[in-house]
């Protein structure tokens, strides 16, 4: 494998005395799209401040394409093979053009230089028509892609993303995110990404780093972490609502027999009986089947239940399923119709022992 | 009443005539005032982008220092400036006091904590962020402290008028140390309140027009500057 295009050790970074972060290691491939997501003030922006050499390390070491990168004068060189985007676009008071022109400007570029490449990343990110307009007068999508543009002109090796969709409405971000993806497939930019979306985070990135309380606790490809979460916390931001506890039971080839309140739910996973666990259930691989049918599936795990309360999203439905414990599914509105399902019903509920992933408990 | 409506007529004479001391007054306040102005924003803008962005032990201290220089009375400038050029004084060997030289000085004096104290709130206000935003352009230190000026300029060429329009309009300093000597150290507040006190009131009046023709531009500019704001 070639040499990582950056590498991150020991990084730690505190506020006022108190420690913010702390990345014991993290490897950045070249051409990677590498999302940071995890709750509000977990330190995904201060890691990317801390990769951009931003903010005032106490301690750890990061290696740019191999080599480390020091405070001194290679910190400047370094800075100058990366970009950064800020959730605000934070552009200057300037036009639209000069703003595209900035980093190219402080490089010492020949103004015969620049015109070419302002103007042919003006019209990547779609703003060519706004050229000459003044950064003030444009629209918030506008400024976002005018930071993008000032952003990639540099043609940066590495470009860090500080949630830079979070205030676009949803058509806005929509066709930027498109308008991204277009020029980092033909640049083939690594990019680092901290967002708290986890949608924006599946659909973009190779890989995903959750990152909880200044650390990584889990770092994987996007189905990994969406379908075997580490933790607790993992779970609930990738949308697991089932966290059931309980203990094992019986442990044979793989499969596993976990007592939930005197229920068992069969699980794969390889833990030890008498062990406290934690199994998690997507809502979206829970089956619903009306009460007394014969179900006619494969699942392991089959209950009856009552449904406790309907919610309704629009084209999907949240159902609380009442079978001993409390198992969340959802339904899309054409099921909802085709079982009338309603609030207080009696419904069969399956999902695969593969859908069960099973964690340590934390209370052990 | 008559005394006031045969002042202004005459005011107007004296101005649409092109009255050679008034204009030789008016041109001697412009270039005093300008000069002193010009020393202030060197010093007041270093100053106050300096303070604005590190921090360092007393910082406070000299935030409060400079916000009370925005308020210090001309007249106390005034004394100290004769203090200081006072033939046995600190630099009483340059024979400074009753020159344009020391009006300027003085009016320098006056003027630098209100460009510093304005510079400072300006950078300060700009997003925490687009300091980072431009080292992350690539900027050197140098570069990032030029390209945050820019930024605050709109608010820093408030900081400009604000120092002249307050220099230009105050007389207590300059009459303490330029001596309102004809001819040579005479300006326009200086010389309202000679004319006034000697009831010469139509040359008074026309100065005084002068003066206020002066801080109503200053205002209106100002008041243009305000009102623009930062893009997102």
């Amino acid at each position: 494998m070639s040499v990582p295009i950056l590498e991150v050790r020991g990084l730690k970074v505190s506020r006022g005395g108190v420690p913010v972060l702390d990345i014991s290691e993290l490897t950045v491939q070249a051409g990677e799209f590498l999302s940071l997501i995890g709750p509000n003030g977990t330190g995904k922006s201060t890691l990317l401040l801390g990769l951009a050499g931003l903010v005032k390390r106490n301690a750890g070491e990061i290696r740019f394409h191999g080599r480390a990168i020091t405070n001194g004068s290679d910190m400047l060189e370094y800075r100058r093979h990366l970009a950064m985007v800020f959730q605000e676009p934070l552009l200057f008071v300037a036009t639209v053009y000069d703003n595209v022109a900035s980093g190219l400007k402080i490089r010492g570029m020949r103004r015969s230089h620049i015109r070419p490449l302002v103007e042919e990343h003006l019209e990547l990110f779609g703003v060519a028509h706004l050229s000459s307009r003044s950064a003030r007068k444009i629209s918030g999508g506008e400024a976002q892609r005018t930071s993008l543009a000032r952003a990639f002109a540099t043609n940066p090796e590495l470009v860090l993303l500080d949630e830079p969709f979070v205030s676009l409405d949803p058509p806005t971000r929509e066709a930027i995110i498109d308008d991204l993806g277009r020029v980092m497939q033909t640049r083939r930019t690594t990019v680092v990404m901290a967002t708290h979306d986890r949608m924006d985070a599946l659909r973009m990135s190779n890989r995903i780093a959750f990152m909880e309380g200044g650390g990584i606790v889990q770092v994987g490809p996007p189905s990994e972490v969406m379908h075997q979460p580490v933790n607790q916390t993992v779970a609930a931001f990738v949308g697991i609502e089932t966290m059931l506890e309980g203990e094992v039971r019986d442990s044979s080839a793989g499969v596993l027999v976990v007592d939930i309140n005197g229920r068992s739910i069969a699980a794969a996973g390889s833990f030890t009986p008498g062990e406290r666990v934690m199994c998690l259930v997507r809502p979206e691989h829970v089956m619903i089947f009306p009460a007394g049918s014969s179900t006619e599936s494969s699942a392991r795990n089959r209950f009856t239940g009552t449904v406790r309360s309907v919610q309704s999203f629009g084209l999907i439905h949240r159902l609380e399923i009442d079978c001993g414990f409390l198992l969340i599914a959802h339904v899309t509105s054409l099921a909802m119709e085709d079982l009338h399902l309603k609030q207080g019903m009696t419904v069969n509920a399956a999902f695969k022992a593969t859908s069960v992933h099973v964690i340590r408990s934390s209370h052990s | 009443m008559e005394l006031i409506i045969e002042g202004i007529r005459k005011a107007i004479w004296l101005l649409f005539t092109l009255d050679p001391e008034v204009l030789g007054i008016t041109w001697l306040s412009l270039k005093v005032s300008g000069t002193a102005t010009f020393i202030s924003l060197f010093i007041g803008i270093s100053l106050g982008t300096v303070v604005a962005l590190t921090r360092f032990p007393g910082r406070r201290l000299v935030v409060s220092l400079i916000n009370t220089g925005m308020g210090v009375p001309p007249v106390v400038v005034g004394l100290f400036v004769t203090i200081f050029l006072w033939r046995n004084g600190p630099l009483g060997l340059f024979e400074l006091l009753y020159t344009p030289t020391a009006i300027i000085i003085a009016q320098a004096v006056i003027a630098t904590p209100i460009v510093a104290g304005i510079s400072l709130a300006s950078i300060q206000k700009l997003p925490e962020a687009l300091r980072l935003q431009i080292l992350a352009l690539g900027a050197t230190r140098a570069q990032m402290i030029w390209m945050l000026i820019k930024e605050a300029r709109l608010p820093l060429l408030a900081a400009v008028m604000a120092g002249f329009g307050g220099v230009i309009s105050e007389v207590g300093a300059s009459i303490m140390v330029g001596g309102n000597i004809k001819g040579y150290t005479r300006v326009l507040t200086t010389a309202t309140v000679m004319e006034t006190g000697k009831g010469n009131f139509d040359i008074a009046i026309a100065l005084g027009v002068i003066l206020l023709i002066f801080t109503f531009c200053i205002n209106a500019i100002l008041t243009g500057i305000q009102q623009r704001e930062r893009p997102r």
